[in-house]
């Protein structure tokens, strides 16, 4: 039998210069640079996201794809789902292709869940027909019966994220392709889409990508992984030696980034300065109550003033859930153009154990003029925290409580427990 | 379904080709196509009060106030038609163009998220703005023909009416929705480069109204400058819209040849340069 997927010496490489919205002004700036033969002008470099990655996917496989941070992970998904394509090498797929890189892509908020149904199903590439046919199911998974005429954007998060799993979860197309669609919706439901995901893969022979940082997903659903490093792609290997692969070095290397070369996703180009490296320098790396160490390595082109370090914590959909800014008591710092290492410390990291996005930024006087989100890092239970079970989400601190009787006399008093 | 898809397979590599339009693919999500018709319809107008009756508003009261600058104001001539005839024809013959290309031109910049979460021809969505355009156009036609009715037989029992030349106006249709397509997607794909360009299209479909005789008729310029008027390839189509439609317009067989070789040049450069830009086109969002 044929391979479902043949990967040949895929590679990716994105011109630096190119990312980031350019602006005519921007673009007329350059030129004028590049014409009087500034340095700064010829600071574009490439990154090589993939580089000739090859493997083959046998139809019925259920392959799960890891690595660390920008590894090239996303980037290889886009490409198989044809969203973006890459810079050399060829891919041959056979059977058609679902993917899944976003619950609820193209819904619209002033349609009804019924509407919105049709409507994300076909973009997702399915028939009115199947849709139809899929219909009563899609509703009774999502368990939102009653509300199925009322606009989407009077749905609760909560209902809107299991419309759009259960819209998606489907999808039959032969070979699928998932992005941690798992950290959706509460426990419970999170639950109830790793079923849905257990039955699709083992139920009718379909081929199926996956991408997560779950090892617990990824041991429950793969048959084989393949592992990325630096977007250099192994064969798919069995999972213990791949997982045994990924998490080799991964304490010493996730937590200390070159980040030097990652794309920018605003601060015009990171001309004025430019973060090069992350490293975290805590004893635990992240660990819930434990200190926050990290270091940023800095290299100054232009003279900052009124200078501010932001750091910040978004969960993995998004949700900002915790912000440092150096500049809170209005502390600014000045730097002259040069290298320089920024060490912040935080006492007691309050963030629940989870994965979450960091994004760090330096900005100066009103202006951001280098901004990264593309670490994802997780924060572990330390030693001393027996509570971390007690549900999800946000930071847990402990607030100072007293409790008096009916009578007036204090029974509590935590600032003298 | 499943014999649609059994020997379902697609060799991906990077762009060499120059035209590749994947009619196959587009055919596959038609029904994406009509339910992206659909929502714009009824997308736009939930939550107003009038809803879809702006559809015929909007062109009348534009119509209306022509009526009272250019017309009584101004003074300028209507070929001798009832000014408020007059310039609803015009505008029926330029608001399908304007809006498509106002729409069309918006496509990459706007869809940027779903396109870069999910892949489906992206040309299904310019595709579908031409046809809920269509459904626009068509309540104003109807419009147009209330008017056409009063002013024919009502009030004014005016010497005008339309001509044989009617059978032909799908055509003129048809070439007005691939005039549109073609620089809507050519101002696409330069948009996703220069995102100035959104603020620029806008003022360009307002000041290029006014370069077309949507108000002016052709005949009022001498007619050894007429050819520059005739330049604009909307000129010629604003122009055969009153000659079907009230009898009066001046179409000359030159205009007509020059119009429909720039618009099948400009929806070839407009395919050509968005099927460059459509591949890549999610890496600099």
């Amino acid at each position: 039998m044929r391979p479902a997927i043949e990967v040949r010496n895929v590679s990716k490489v994105y011109q630096l210069g190119a990312i980031g919205a350019t602006s005519l002004k921007e673009e007329l700036a350059r030129l004028w640079d590049r014409a009087r033969g500034r340095a700064e002008a010829a600071r574009q470099g490439e990154f090589v996201a993939l580089r000739d990655v090859s493997f083959d996917v046998q139809p019925g496989q259920v392959i799960g794809i890891i690595g660390r941070n920008g590894a090239g992970k996303s980037t290889l998904l886009k490409i198989l789902s044809r969203i973006t394509q890459q810079t050399s090498g060829e891919i041959t797929i056979r059977g058609r292709v679902g993917s899944l890189l976003e619950v609820g892509t193209g819904f619209h908020p002033d349609l009804t869940g019924r509407e919105n149904v049709f409507l994300n199903g076909a973009i997702l590439g399915m028939t009115k027909a199947e849709i139809r046919g899929k219909f009563d199911e899609i509703v009774a998974f999502a368990e939102i019966e009653q509300f199925i005429d009322t606009p989407v954007k009077r749905y609760s998060s909560g209902m809107y994220v299991r419309l759009a799993f259960a819209v998606a979860a489907h999808l039959e197309p032969e070979i699928l392709i998932l992005d941690e669609v798992l950290a959706v919706g509460d426990q419970q439901f999170q639950r109830k889409c790793l079923g849905k995901m257990q039955e699709i893969s083992t139920g009718d022979g379909r081929t199926i990508l996956f991408v997560s940082h779950s090892m617990a997903a990824i041991r429950r659903l793969c048959q084989k992984c393949v592992v990325l490093r630096q977007g250099v792609a192994t064969q798919p290997l069995d999972i213990e030696p791949a997982i045994e692969l990924y998490t080799e070095n991964l304490t010493e290397s996730v937590y200390d980034l070159d980040v030097s070369q990652f794309p920018r996703s605003w601060g015009a180009e990171a001309r004025v300065c430019r973060m090069e490296r992350l490293r975290v320098t805590s004893n635990h790396f992240l660990a819930f109550g434990k200190p926050f160490e990290i270091e940023v390595h800095l290299t100054c082109y232009r003279p900052i003033t009124k200078g501010m370090l932001g750091m910040a914590f978004n969960t993995v959909e998004g949700t900002r859930i915790l912000t440092l800014d150096s500049d809170i008591n209005d502390h600014y710092f000045d730097l002259q153009p040069g290298k320089y290492i920024l060490r912040a410390r935080m006492e007691n990291l309050p963030l629940h154990p989870g994965y979450y996005n960091f994004c760090v930024s330096m900005g100066g006087g009103g202006h951001f003029y280098d901004m990264l989100d593309a670490a994802l890092w997780e924060v572990k239970t330390s030693d001393e925290d027996r509570w971390s079970d007690r549900g999800a989400g946000g930071c847990r601190i402990e607030p100072e409580l007293c409790i008096t009787a009916e009578n007036g006399t204090a029974a509590y008093d935590s600032r003298s427990a | 379904m499943q014999n649609e898809t059994a020997d379902f397979e697609v060799t991906l590599r990077p762009t060499t080709g120059w035209l590749q339009i994947e009619l196959a693919g587009i055919w596959h999500y038609r029904d994406l196509l009509s339910l992206l018709v659909w929502r714009d319809f009824v997308a736009k107008y939930k939550q107003t009060i009038l809803g879809p009756l702006w559809f015929i508003l909007q062109p009348l009261l534009m119509s209306v106030v022509f009526t009272a600058i250019f017309g009584k104001v101004a003074n300028i001539p209507t070929d001798g038609l009832p000014p408020l005839l007059f310039y609803l024809c015009g505008q029926l013959g330029w608001n399908y163009f304007a809006q498509n290309f106002g729409a069309s031109s918006a496509t990459l910049v706007n869809n940027a998220g779903l396109f870069s979460k999910v892949y489906f021809p992206r040309l299904v969505v310019p595709l579908a703005t031409l046809v809920s355009n269509l459904l626009t156009f068509f309540i104003q036609a109807a419009t147009f023909t209330a008017f056409y009715l009063f002013y024919k037989y009502g009030a004014h029992q005016g010497h005008f009416g339309v001509t044989w030349h009617l059978v032909f106006l799908p055509l003129l249709v048809l070439q007005s929705a691939l005039l549109s397509l073609g620089l809507g997607l050519l101002m696409s794909a330069l948009t996703a480069k220069y995102r100035d360009l959104v603020h620029l299209t806008p003022l360009l479909i307002q000041l290029w109204m006014y370069a077309t005789p949507v108000i002016i008729p052709l005949s009022q310029f001498p007619p050894q400058w007429r050819w520059v008027v005739a330049l604009n390839p909307m000129t010629s189509i604003v122009e055969s819209f009153r000659l079907m439609l009230l009898g009066t317009g001046t179409v000359a067989p030159l205009y007509l040849v020059f119009s429909v070789t720039f618009t099948l040049a400009a929806l070839a450069v407009g395919l050509l340069l968005f099927g460059k830009v459509e591949k890549t086109f999610v890496d600099t969002v």
